[in-house]
């Protein structure tokens, strides 16, 4: 088999992962070496799915012992199966790192013979690129659960990030579709990496040049839609494994249905996009907003909005707090409001020391006035003309999108009545108006 | 504040043309309406004024700027003189003479117009030049590596300390072809030189086989049920894609001769 074929049916066999970043930290080449790595991460290209392509993702082979019922490289599968060499790997990495198509690479496997065979291989690919090629670029290695410590630490040493995958949400989801793994498979190498990475971090303030264990954290990711698992409950593992694991990202990756069973959602379910696109919005707010997740969705309330996102949706339930004067409001109480993000709260922060605010001067600093009108004064005033009406309310704060998704009967414009008064945002906006507005499509 | 004379700057587009323009205004107590380059045609209404580029005073006000309104202005200028915008040496002296008058709180000054209009320029540079560094392909003839792009910002000089960091042991010619400039670089020193137009070879065996692997492979990353064109072209817009090796863009026009690439490189 060629490398052609080979790269096709690893490559097709590893794109269901979404972990692609190459961000979180910032290298300078060994000397004679090549590569290095920014913080920032950089994006080589996007894929015809809007994803952006980072680092060479492929599996070191698709060959599989476990037989998890929503994963495309199941023991029971009929696919095509190729496996890498590990010199393979990292010719075809370096070649296309000189060429500057990647940041690096992403390494995944399925579990051939047994996981510490499969580390092996994974370990002597890496080595090659560390050693032999002495490449600083961007490296992702994913363990396999079940592998001896030993071979995860070396592993670890090689890498840059690391990744166990939780993929199901819930023990008992786990039971069903992949028996193989156990709650306790996944978390263990989980707890173990952060326990290195602790340790790691005080070596490197004893001894300047330890050598780093994965310096870019570890992360994992989660299928939505293949199991009844809820929002509530996904949003708040998603929480527990940023503080207990010290994780750096957690992905979530809609359910594409690629095998039929009985316990599976049927083969022509849409995946759930939008579902994972609350939950992403959900996840900023976690990491960059200063909001928990118990915030944002609870017991009595345990799926996102479809029609509106979680900052706004929280907004609208939390009218008391608001509207806030934003040249005195501080940052904290900026990030609350919707239509700010982390950018424009900080100019505004800036920008307030040297003038006043206004609503003008807002719209410089990148707020969308649109979403935010209705959450804010400029010293104690609202913007001028600002109309109350359930309509307005909505287009505002719903995608234009979903908004002719859900309302397609909405007159385009509002008419102008030339003798009804606007009403202030003090007056006449109470949480219950919009709620109402927002549930009852009428 | 001076009254806006009638006036307009002609300097030889170099930084330190633009920052001598900002000494004759101060030394003549005057703003001119616009600051252009000698290409530009002669107007009937305004008369031309033409400024000399003098090292001793650009050297003047280049001192004074991270003096009176610290490093990260002056930081910024420099920036902003590698922008795209339209009358950029226009707003770049309105902004010095902001910050001569408020110190470095110029820098947070983000509401005023011309502040605004910098920032945002820059911005649009930044991103460009954090684009192209990963857009940007390079094909490998006789070991060095040669990439072409089609900035609309002057972004070689932001791309510079990223790839020399990234391929340190390598030789590599990043053409510029907007601007007409080529960063070159070999271990371990690089420069930005004007570059004419020249012809490149074929791609050999290896060459070829790479790309189309990588075409491969990009062609096979993508989750069909999930396509969405338009979210791809937001992230990645099409005028990067002519020179990206997974749209299968022949490089056969590609206008530079192997000889000559070569010799370019720094001896």
């Amino acid at each position: 088999m060629d490398v052609f074929e080979k790269l096709k049916i690893l490559t097709d066999a590893a794109k269901y992962d979404v972990a692609c970043t190459s961000s979180g930290v910032n290298k300078k080449t060994a000397p004679g070496g090549i590569g290095s790595a920014a913080a920032a991460g950089i994006c080589h290209s996007f894929a015809g799915d809007g994803r952006c392509i980072s680092l060479l993702k492929v599996l070191m082979t698709n060959v599989c012992a476990y037989d998890c019922k929503y994963c495309v490289n199941r023991k029971s599968n009929d696919t095509p199966r190729a496996s890498f060499t590990p010199r393979e790997l990292a010719e075809l990495t370096i070649n296309f790192y000189r060429r500057n198509y990647i940041e690096g690479l992403f390494l995944s496997s399925g579990v051939l013979k047994n996981p510490d065979y499969t580390t092996e291989q994974m370990i002597e690919a890496l080595r090659i690129l560390r050693e032999e090629y002495r490449f600083s670029g961007y490296i992702h290695a994913k363990a396999i659960p079940g592998t001896d410590s030993t071979l995860i630490s070396h592993l670890g040493m090689l890498a840059d990030r690391m990744s166990v995958n939780i993929e199901l949400p819930s023990q008992s989801s786990l039971q069903t579709l992949a028996p193989d793994k156990s709650k306790h498979s996944i978390l263990a190498p989980m707890g173990y990496i952060k326990n290195r990475i602790q340790e790691n971090s005080t070596d490197i303030i004893k001894y300047r040049h330890a050598p780093k264990f994965v310096p870019a954290g570890q992360s994992t990711q989660m299928i939505i839609g293949a199991t009844p698992d809820t929002d509530f409950q996904i949003l708040n593992l998603t929480e527990g494994l940023y503080k207990k694991y010290k994780l750096k990202r957690v992905f979530f990756s809609a359910y594409m249905p690629v095998a039929e069973n009985t316990l599976l959602p049927t083969i022509d379910t849409k995946p759930p996009l939008w579902r994972e696109h609350r939950l992403y919005q959900a996840d900023w707010l976690l990491r960059f907003y200063g909001f928990a997740a118990n915030e944002l969705l609870d017991q009595n309330h345990q799926s996102f909005n479809p029609y509106v996102d979680p900052k706004c949706n929280w907004a609208l339930n939390h009218m008391e707090f608001f509207p806030m004067n934003v040249n005195r409001a501080p940052y904290s109480d900026l990030l609350r409001v919707p239509g700010i993000g982390v950018n424009s709260a900080m100019r505004i922060v800036k920008a307030r020391r040297t003038a006043t605010l206004n609503f003008d001067g807002l719209k410089k600093l990148g707020v969308v006035l649109k979403r935010a009108q209705y959450f804010i004064t400029c010293g104690g005033k609202a913007l001028e003309g600002l109309k109350i009406t359930q309509d307005a309310v909505l287009r505002s704060l719903m995608s234009e999108k979903t908004y002719l998704e859900n309302f397609p009967h909405q007159p385009k414009s509002e008419q102008l009545s030339l003798f009804e008064q606007p009403p202030t945002i003090q007056s006449s906006l109470t949480q219950e108006d919009i709620l109402k507005c927002l549930t009852s499509p009428t | 504040m001076f009254d806006q004379s009638n006036l307009i700057y002609r300097y030889d587009g170099s930084f330190d043309g633009l920052l001598c323009c900002v000494f004759e205004s101060y030394d003549q107590k005057e703003i001119p309406v616009d600051i252009v380059l000698p290409v530009s045609p002669e107007t009937m209404l305004f008369s031309m004024k033409e400024i000399r580029t003098d090292s001793p005073k650009a050297n003047r006000v280049l001192a004074s700027i991270p003096k009176k309104m610290g490093i990260d202005a002056l930081d910024f200028v420099r920036r902003a003189f590698l922008t795209c915008l339209p009358k950029k040496e226009l707003y770049i002296l309105l902004f010095l003479r902001l910050g001569y008058q408020h110190g470095p709180s110029v820098m947070n000054m983000l509401t005023d117009d011309v502040v605004d209009k910098l920032v945002k320029a820059v911005k649009h540079l930044d991103k460009e030049s954090h684009l192209l560094k990963g857009f940007l392909r390079f094909s490998i003839f006789s070991n060095v590596l040669v990439g072409e792009i089609e900035p609309k910002n002057y972004v070689l000089p932001l791309m510079s300390q990223h790839f020399s960091e990234r391929y340190p042991e390598e030789r590599f010619l990043i053409y510029d072809k907007t601007h007409g400039m080529a960063l070159v670089y070999q271990p371990y020193q690089s420069a930005v030189i004007p570059i004419e137009d020249l012809e490149l070879p074929e791609p050999d065996e290896t060459e070829q086989s790479y790309r189309e692997l990588w075409r491969l492979f990009y062609d096979t990353i993508e989750v069909e049920g999930r396509h969405n064109p338009k979210c791809r072209m937001s992230q990645m817009p099409k005028r990067y894609w002519k020179y990206m090796t997974e749209f299968g863009s022949s490089q056969k026009t590609f206008p530079l001769k192997l000889e000559n690439t070569t010799k370019l490189l720094i001896p």
